[in-house]
């Protein structure tokens, strides 16, 4: 995991490293400042000894001394600081960006393993979670064992004794702290997922809000939020009281540390006075020294203890970093690939297709087909029946499970991918319009597409009426997720985006749904007399859509039930019959005829 | 209607000091006496941590300095040695239950105040009327329970017990220098002055750029949210060079906030440890030129000897280094504060701000009741359910109370309505619906076809005009009362997580099993329920994703079902069903409508065929009236509709 997530470090190697070197100067600083202190205070205690006029000389010395220091240790602290900022916000950049690449190479099935909510947290939350623990832990995580070994071996110099008050007190607060630790992270784990149901409870009522009051239901909701609430509360309050005992464990170690240097100090003087060994008794600025020690070392016990948490929190969301960017592609370009699609000529050769290996039914099963360059299919089939499976396998979205599909007379697999979709193009079921203007939007088809070509496929699309109705026309900006177009608009400008791509295949997934049915009518006749020779297929939930098919599929559980002419099927079909019976029944009849009329006149 | 983005951007800012003082009276709301408790706990504890620099000082006067300069011997001193040790000792005992005692309340305070301010906000959310949640994006109503209160409880259980530990420190650390040297202490003042100002300095920047840091995020998340649900469209156009491109923008623009947010962040600390030891060195520079030249030293307690000629200038060096260090770090505590206060107001500003919001005015007194009707038509209020029902209506004038059986009569009269009062979008809407006729609503998105059922129910008040149901106006009627006899099935169906048997149930909370299952029967849903695994126990999740749109559609139908309301609102209840699911649905929806007054709104015409008056609406106004077949002989715009001539959007 960690050389997965590593590897996305690169051009922030630099500051990655001087942070902890700037760091390293930074201890050592700290660490010796206190002794400097301690020999200048000794200077101090015996100021009567030295020259008259030379207190002052010494007071520089060891001032500036101790003013140098400071300002080197500033120095470091800020840069050491400056540059972890840019290593952990470098590093959030390029896991960031990997993630967002190998998603971009992502085959469909990928994208299908992963929710979108999910990829969007990824890239967002949990690579945050990763930079708070990186600048961590090349920070503090460095800073704090060298702050603890550097003080511990300075107050060993300053003192001998007392100096093993500090390795007995180290161990004991790193022990409540880790019990701590321990302690409260499976409730973390248990109480997020309450957290998530309590805004759960909030979200659907905010949504729902309607049907809330409709039924006055304001209450019983109150009532239900108040459960999720206490719920939460009740275990949150349980681990902040946990985690409550940190501060008064520091607070007893560090009091603790300082009666015991007290009380050894004053022992081990009276004991060195009556021994007549002056030296060894501890002085004033020993004392001073040893106090600053005993703070520096527990406090960075207490920090590490807080790196160590943050890495807790880290590693579930490395974890699905790591797994966005170690997910292997499963469709690739192959080598020496063809790049030239010849024709819109489509064959599939017994094609079995499953969503997943371990999935027991095929979605697809046994299909032969054969579509003919400029033919107009038409495919039809209730929800579930695999229409849109079936189609997304000639752009090769998805791989076939067994079997072959050709395009042009050449398998699909054998294709770059990249011109093969460029010559296929589809119109999803799904699909969306991004925030932009109408152009914008456009030239995905066709980057450098003139205001010409844009026109002609708008009005190929019938989209070209309503876009000029528009104040801003074809500058009209498109909000996120098309809001601000209706369904049937959104549409067209959706087949109008595809055309662009001047297709020799294309594919319309339930694309003209929310267009009336004369708009309709009018989309597939300008189909049938400006670009007769790409081969269009077209799947629909209105029999109207596909009856002037060449061709019309009829799917039934991932197997073609029937294929023919509308009225071939009409004679022989079931299923055929029972859709467009229904459908005219219901009151299209009209609807029909009228559309066919429309498109006659116009 | 525009959905405002940002609700706080629009407001004036409440003032930092009034928007802290009012979430602190919030605070002592509800824990008074908990809070006076943790704060003296906390001066307690304050207290007792800095006075260690003044054992440091007895000890050193006492015994150290006896011993090694007086030569004094250990029986001499050990007995003020004892003193000081067991003084100290029991300070610590006494200081460590207080921070024990306030480290545990806070903990619970927090989440018991957390807990408090969300209940608080949800049961006013409840309160608020239906323009609300139609003028605020749900993304942000969302974000003041998770990202503002969070914030908030950084605020409570770190920041504000660490300012206050703070301050007392520095108030104690004050005294003590008084107690010690005038002199030195005004040298530590200017220190501290240049530490503050330092700190707020770089503290300030840093909360700006912190803020900054998550506007960006909030953009670039917005991004990746959109590049990730067009992934699929990305790929069928082969644009993912360009997808990339477009990312690296952003996210070196998040990479360079981050940065500096950070960069800021990152400097405090070690600025303000350093200025703590830039002070040192003056104050030891300042002493050596009073030890030189003898300065006498003042302090609260009047002149204490003179510089240098003083035994005890080590000792009080010693001392004031201590707490000059003392000093820094608290500063430096309070200063790493800075972040957290500025989002924790922030975020209590807007929950302020929901807070509040004004909840809808109820002045309706006219109430539902349960009603026995007998054989000569007079009506008695009965205290069981009946089955029938009847409004009851107290007359103030006389003190006489009417009731009136509920029947499902709805009358509009010339009724006007805007969102806005400067924007008129529904005009002159006049419609009779008789109990159990089924009236339908046909027209473009934006005609006003949702606009009049919120009327009817009273989401929204109307301008001009008059609603009658059974002959009472409704703003006499409680909305309570009101919106209890009216049953609604929306194109969103909204079921809530929990089994389909709770969901049917919110329509009628005491409804038994058989009532529910009755409903669902009624609905055409009885079928596909027990066919699930679960049945009737079936947990549905993630907005019922498990279910087909069609299936919770008609879950949604025994959810009215089970209310048996006089009335119906169907709001495009069908529209993104497929033709052959809406079949199934529709007949559950025609089970549905016998017998009560409909207003419907449906995509499909099909669905409205049968109505007993379809309204053709037409930019807030009726352009067109009539029965299916007079509509279709009058070769208006609703015949253009039918036959497929306009698109309905």
């Amino acid at each position: 995991m960690i050389k997965t997530l590593a590897k996305s470090i690169r051009e922030y190697k630099t500051p990655s490293i001087l942070s902890p070197i700037f760091v390293s100067f930074e201890v050592i600083l700290e660490c010796l400042m206190p002794l400097v202190i301690v020999w200048f205070l000794d200077a101090l205690e015996d100021w009567h000894t030295i020259e008259e006029g030379r207190v002052m000389e010494v007071i520089l010395v060891y001032g500036g001394a101790l003013l140098g220091m400071a300002v080197l240790s500033l120095a470091a602290g800020m840069l050491s600081g400056r540059f972890a900022a840019r290593a952990s916000a470098g590093f959030a950049k390029n896991l960031r960006k990997d993630m967002y690449y190998a998603i971009q190479d992502y085959s469909f099935a990928n994208i299908d393993r992963f929710s979108t909510s999910s990829l969007v947290t990824r890239q967002t939350t949990d690579v945050t979670n990763v930079q708070m623990a990186y600048m961590m832990i090349i920070r503090v995580a460095i800073r704090c064992p060298f702050m603890l070994i550097f003080s511990l071996v300075m107050s060993f110099t300053v003192n001998v004794p007392i100096s093993f008050v500090f390795l007995a007190l180290v161990p004991l607060l790193a022990a409540v702290l880790v019990f701590v630790i321990f302690k409260t992270h499976p409730i973390f784990e248990r109480v997020f997922h309450k957290y998530d149901n309590m805004n759960r409870s909030v979200r659907e009522d905010i949504k729902g809000i309607r049907v809330v009051k409709s039924f006055v239901r304001e209450d019983f909701e109150k009532k239900k939020f108040e459960a999720a609430s206490e719920d939460v509360c009740k275990d949150f309050t349980l681990a902040e009281r946990i985690m409550a005992v940190n501060t008064p464990t520091m607070q007893f170690c560090i009091w603790l540390a300082f009666l015991l240097i007290f009380l050894l100090a004053a022992i081990i003087t009276g004991q060195a006075v009556e021994a007549n060994k002056v030296e060894l008794a501890v002085t004033g600025p020993d004392l001073t020294a040893l106090i600053m020690y005993a703070s520096q070392i527990l406090s960075a016990v207490m920090q590490l203890s807080m790196v160590l948490v943050m890495i807790i929190i880290a590693r579930t969301s490395a974890e699905r970093i790591v797994a966005v960017l170690n997910e292997k592609s499963s469709i690739t370009s192959p080598e020496n690939a063809v790049s030239e699609v010849k024709d819109g000529d489509i064959v599939f050769d017994n094609v079995s297709f499953k969503y997943s290996k371990d999935a027991e039914r095929f979605a697809l099963e046994g299909v032969n087909l054969h579509i003919k360059s400029g033919q107009t299919i038409g495919i039809l089939g209730g929800t579930g029946s695999s229409k849109s499976t079936l189609v997304n396998l000639i752009p090769r979205l998805y791989d076939v499970t067994e079997g072959a599909v050709y395009v042009g007379g050449v398998n699909v697999k054998d294709y770059d991918l990249d011109a093969l979709r460029n010559k296929v193009a589809m119109v999803l079921q799904k699909n969306v319009l991004f925030s932009g203007t109408i152009k914008e939007n456009l030239r995905w088809g066709k980057e450098d597409a003139t205001d010409d070509e844009m026109l002609r496929v708008c009005k190929l699309a019938c989209a070209d009426d309503f876009i000029q109705s528009f104040p801003d026309k074809y500058d009209t900006y498109i909000e996120q997720g098309g809001t601000n177009v209706s369904g049937g608009q959104k549409q067209r400008l959706c087949i109008a985006r595809a055309l662009l791509k001047d297709p020799k295949v294309l594919i319309l997934d339930d694309s003209t749904s929310a267009v009336d049915t004369k708009t309709d009518a009018m989309i597939r006749r300008s189909f049938r007399e400006q670009i007769p020779n790409v081969t269009k297929i077209i799947i629909a939930q209105r029999v109207s859509s596909v009856q002037d098919a060449d061709q019309i599929i009829v799917m039934d559980g991932g197997r073609i039930n029937a294929v023919g002419t509308h009225e071939e099927l009409l004679a022989s079909n079931a299923i055929y019959r029972e859709v467009y019976y229904s459908q005219n029944k219901i009151g299209n009849a009209g609807a029909a005829d009228a559309a066919e009329g429309g498109a006659a006149h116009a | 209607m525009r959905k405002v983005n940002n609700a706080a951007a629009q407001r004036p800012k409440m003032h930092s000091f009034r928007l802290l003082g009012r979430l602190l009276s919030y605070l002592f709301h509800y824990y008074k006496g908990r809070l006076i408790a943790v704060f003296i706990c906390i001066a307690a504890t304050a207290a007792a941590g800095i006075s260690s620099s003044v054992f440091l000082q007895l000890v050193l006067a006492r015994v150290i300095t006896p011993l090694t300069e007086e030569g004094a011997a250990w029986a001499d001193v050990s007995g003020d040695l004892f003193w000081i040790i067991f003084g100290m000792g029991a300070m610590y005992v006494v200081a460590l239950a207080a921070s024990v005692f306030y480290n545990q309340t806070m903990a619970v305070v927090t989440q018991g105040f957390l807990r408090h301010v969300r209940n608080d906000m949800f049961s006013e959310m409840q309160s608020l009327p239906i323009r609300y949640f139609d003028t605020h994006t749900h993304g942000d109503i969302m974000s003041v329970y998770t990202n503002d209160t969070d914030a908030l409880r950084q605020l409570i259980s770190m920041s504000i017990p660490q300012v206050f530990y703070s301050i007392i420190a520095a108030v104690t650390l004050l005294v003590i220098m008084l107690m010690n040297s005038v002199w030195l202490m005004l040298v530590v003042l200017l220190g501290v002055a240049v530490m503050a100002m330092v700190s707020k300095f770089v503290g300030s920047r840093s909360a700006r750029y912190f803020i900054k840091q998550q506007e960006v995020i909030g953009k670039t998340e917005g991004y990746i949210e959109e590049m990730m649900g067009g992934q699929k469209v990305i790929k069928v156009f082969c644009h993912e060079e360009q997808a990339k491109r477009d990312f690296d923008k952003i996210n070196d623009d998040l990479c360079d906030a981050t940065d500096k947010a950070n960069a800021y962040g990152n400097i405090l600390m070690p600025a303000v440890m350093n200025i703590g030891h830039f002070m040192f060195v003056i104050t030891a520079i300042v002493a050596g030129l009073f030890i030189m030249f003898e300065v006498p030293n003042l302090t609260i307690l009047g002149w204490k000897g003179r510089f240098g000629a003083s035994v005890m200038m080590v000792g009080l060096v010693a001392t004031f280094l201590n707490m000059s260090r003392q000093f820094s770090l608290n500063i430096g505590q309070v200063s790493m504060q800075i972040n957290s206060v500025v989002m924790g107001l922030a975020g209590a500003g807007r929950i302020f701000e929901l807070l509040d919001e004004k909840p809808e005015t109820d002045d309706g007194y006219v109430t539902l009741v349960n009603a026995d009707i007998a054989p000569d038509g007079t009506i008695t209020e009965s205290a069981e359910r009946t089955g029938k029902w009847a409004w009851k209506h107290p007359h103030q004038a006389d003190g006489t109370v009417t009731y009136t059986e509920l029947k499902g009569d709805i009358r509009l009269f010339d009724v006007d309505f805007g969102y806005v009062p400067e924007k008129i979008v529904l005009h002159n809407i006049t419609i009779y619906a008789k109990p159990g006729q089924k009236i339908a609503f046909v027209g473009a998105t934006g005609a006003g076809k949702t606009t009049i059922t919120n009327l009817l129910n009273r989401f929204y008040d109307i301008a001009d005009g008059k609603i009658r149901y059974d002959g009472i106006n409704i703003n006499k009627i409680k909305k309570a009362d009101l919106r209890r006899s009216m049953g609604i099935v929306l194109q969103d169906t909204n079921l809530f997580t929990g089994t389909i048997m709770e969901n049917i149930r919110y329509g009628k909370l005491d409804a038994t099993d058989e009532e529910c299952i009755e409903a669902a029967k009624l609905a055409n849903a009885h079928d596909f329920i027990t066919r699930l695994p679960d049945g009737y126990n079936t947990v549905l999740r993630h907005e019922a994703s498990n279910l087909s749109q069609g299936q919770r559609q008609l879950i949604s139908i025994a959810r009215a079902a089970v209310a048996d309301p006089p009335v119906m609102i169907l709001d495009e209840a069908t529209s993104s069903i497929d033709t052959r699911t809406e079949a199934l649905v529709q007949k559950g929806m025609d089970a549905l409508m016998r017998g009560r007054t409909v207003f419907v709104i449906a995509h499909r015409l099909s669905t409205i065929q049968n109505s007993d008056a379809i309204m053709v609406l037409d930019h807030g106004r009726i352009i067109e009236r009539g029965s299916h077949e007079q509509l279709i002989e009058q070769r208006g715009t609703y015949y253009q509709l039918y036959t497929g001539a306009f698109e309905l959007e």
